[in-house]
């Protein structure tokens, strides 16, 4: 299929949960690139990945009892944060092993809890792994809005999380809110990832918010150039990655995923002064 | 005058006592050593002025408005942050900044004027990455100058760099003690006998305080590190055992 094609189809009225899920997955695939710059240079890769899979109880929860599952999945992600931050003050337990646990038992429960809800198998593989039929309109204004928080919230403690980011000893000796500041940008990642779910799924949800900021890192060493880029390179790869899937009906989630995994090696390879390429051949 | 003084100070960490009774001040004008062994309280010592530790009973008063700049080991900091030379200096007066606020010309002045004292104004572009170790350092000495600190504490800045690094690095502290108090916590005994004015012995509380060159008692170092009489720690102090015992008869052969 064409790229004029797929525009065709675009405004198609009779497609048109192809533009409400394109325009979803480019506005989460943006928003989690801008987080994920943080997720990636703290460190933090393995609590995004626990949040994102804990936020699927809350996402089940909501479903069941046809709640807003914005607001279940964000519940859920933050109480899990919560737990892991409150558990890894026992100094015999790594903060890994802590995550470990809560969230796989968040999404444990996130099954149990789903096999109580009519029609259980295709509502769960929807969760898991992403669809873009069936959205309602009001869900392209939620992920919008909420979309327009996280960013804005970032513009505004920026600052404070490259400090605490840089080094928290010193961050506290300031005065300022180390732990707070952690919480929020917690916060932030849960909400990144649940209005990313719907799209490209609950298991595929890191990789927005990892491999885009992963690939900015390998292209540039100024955090402001990283944070226009990863959000771009997310979007694109959005774009690409729903084009692809429509063209050839492969499924979207993992079609977005590896679309920007091929960005990220191509980085990885070509990218100047410390890719492959520029080391070893030029 | 002293512009910082810990007085009666007991701190206990996880219900084990780290520090007591420790008093101890420090003056505009003076570089102050603190040694001890590890787990001696020195960094605890340094937190606690801080206020990221509390103190159990006792006092620390900071004179007046004086502000505490403080410079953490060099592992503390994450090197690999895509950031210039200026941008983490800058990170130094985002607690002064306040929340929702922008760096203005008042704080870019002050990151100026940090990274010509310590020699870094060429390369405020650069990728802190790509520093030296010495380099490093004085990024960081930077980041704690750019609140115009009155009160300076440096916490191993010496550890793994060479010797014409540390050197230059004694000499910079040297010259920011002229202006302000700077109490260096160091394993570096040579380097602190020849660049502070002053020592302080700290073992859980001070055994000894006064300048180098006073401190010639070999028992107090003994008392402070745990060692024996044959330790090589008075090679390095030059504090051999003919010269002491001239001084202390009775320590000889004891």
């Amino acid at each position: 299929m064409s790229p004029a094609d797929f525009v065709a189809d675009l405004f198609n009225p009779d497609l048109a949960f192809l533009g409400k899920a394109l325009l979803i997955a480019v506005m989460s695939a943006t928003v989690c690139g801008v987080v994920g710059c943080y997720v990636v240079l703290r460190g933090m890769a393995f609590i995004g990945d626990a949040v994102a899979h804990a936020v699927f109880p809350g996402l089940a929860v909501a479903f069941v009892v046809s709640g807003n599952l914005v607001l279940g999945g964000t519940v859920a992600g933050v109480l899990t944060a919560v737990l892991v931050a409150v558990f890894a003050q026992q100094r015999r337990l790594k903060e890994d092993s802590v995550i470990g646990v809560f969230f796989v038992a968040a999404f444990a429960l996130g099954i149990v809890v789903i096999s109580r809800a009519p029609g259980y198998a295709g509502s769960l593989q929807q969760f898991l792994f992403g669809s873009i039929t069936g959205i309602p309109d009001e869900d392209v204004y939620v992920v919008g809005g909420t979309g327009l928080v996280i960013l804005l919230a970032i513009l505004l403690l920026h600052k404070e999380f490259v400090a605490v980011s840089l080094d928290r000893e010193s961050a506290r000796a300031m005065g300022l809110a180390v732990f707070r500041l952690d919480l929020v940008l917690y916060v932030l990642v849960t909400l990144a990832v649940v209005i990313s779910v719907r799209t490209i799924g609950n298991v595929l949800v890191l990789a927005l918010l990892v491999t885009p900021a992963a690939t900015a890192r390998l292209l540039t060493d100024r955090l402001a150039v990283m944070m226009v880029l990863a959000p771009a390179i997310g979007g694109l790869g959005a774009l690409v990655g729903l084009y692809v899937s429509w063209s050839w009906d492969l499924p979207v989630g993992g079609t977005i995923v590896l679309v920007l995994t091929a960005a990220f090696l191509a980085a990885w390879l070509a990218a100047p002064r410390h890719g492959l390429l520029a080391r070893y051949v030029f | 005058m002293s512009v910082l003084s810990v007085a009666d100070l007991h701190v206990d960490l996880g219900g084990r006592p780290v520090l007591r009774d420790v008093r101890m001040s420090v003056e505009v004008g003076q570089l102050v050593g603190l040694l001890g062994p590890n787990g001696a309280g020195k960094t605890t010592l340094l937190r606690c002025v801080l206020g990221l530790v509390r103190a159990k009973v006792g006092t620390i008063s900071v004179g007046g408005t004086a502000t505490v700049g403080y410079v953490p080991q060099r592992h503390e900091f994450t090197w690999d942050f895509p950031i210039s030379v200026e941008q983490a200096v800058l990170s130094g007066r985002t607690g002064r900044i306040g929340l929702l606020r922008r760096p203005g010309v008042a704080d870019w002045r002050a990151v100026g004027e940090a990274l010509e004292r310590v020699r870094l104004a060429d390369l405020r572009r650069r990728p802190v990455g790509e520093l030296s170790g010495g380099q490093r350092q004085r990024v960081l000495v930077a980041r704690a100058l750019a609140l115009r600190p009155e009160v300076l504490l440096l916490d191993e800045p010496y550890a793994g760099l060479d010797m014409p690094t540390q050197e230059l690095l004694g000499d910079l502290f040297a010259t920011l003690a002229r202006e302000r108090a700077v109490l260096m916590a160091t394993h570096d005994l040579a380097a602190a006998v020849h660049d502070c004015d002053r020592l302080i012995l700290l073992n859980r509380t001070v055994i000894a305080d006064g300048p180098p060159g006073e401190l010639r008692d070999r028992r107090v170092w003994m008392e402070t590190f745990e060692v024996g009489e044959r330790s090589h720690l008075f090679t390095a102090l030059g504090l051999s055992a003919e010269s002491a015992a001239a001084g202390e008869p009775e320590t000889v052969g004891a």
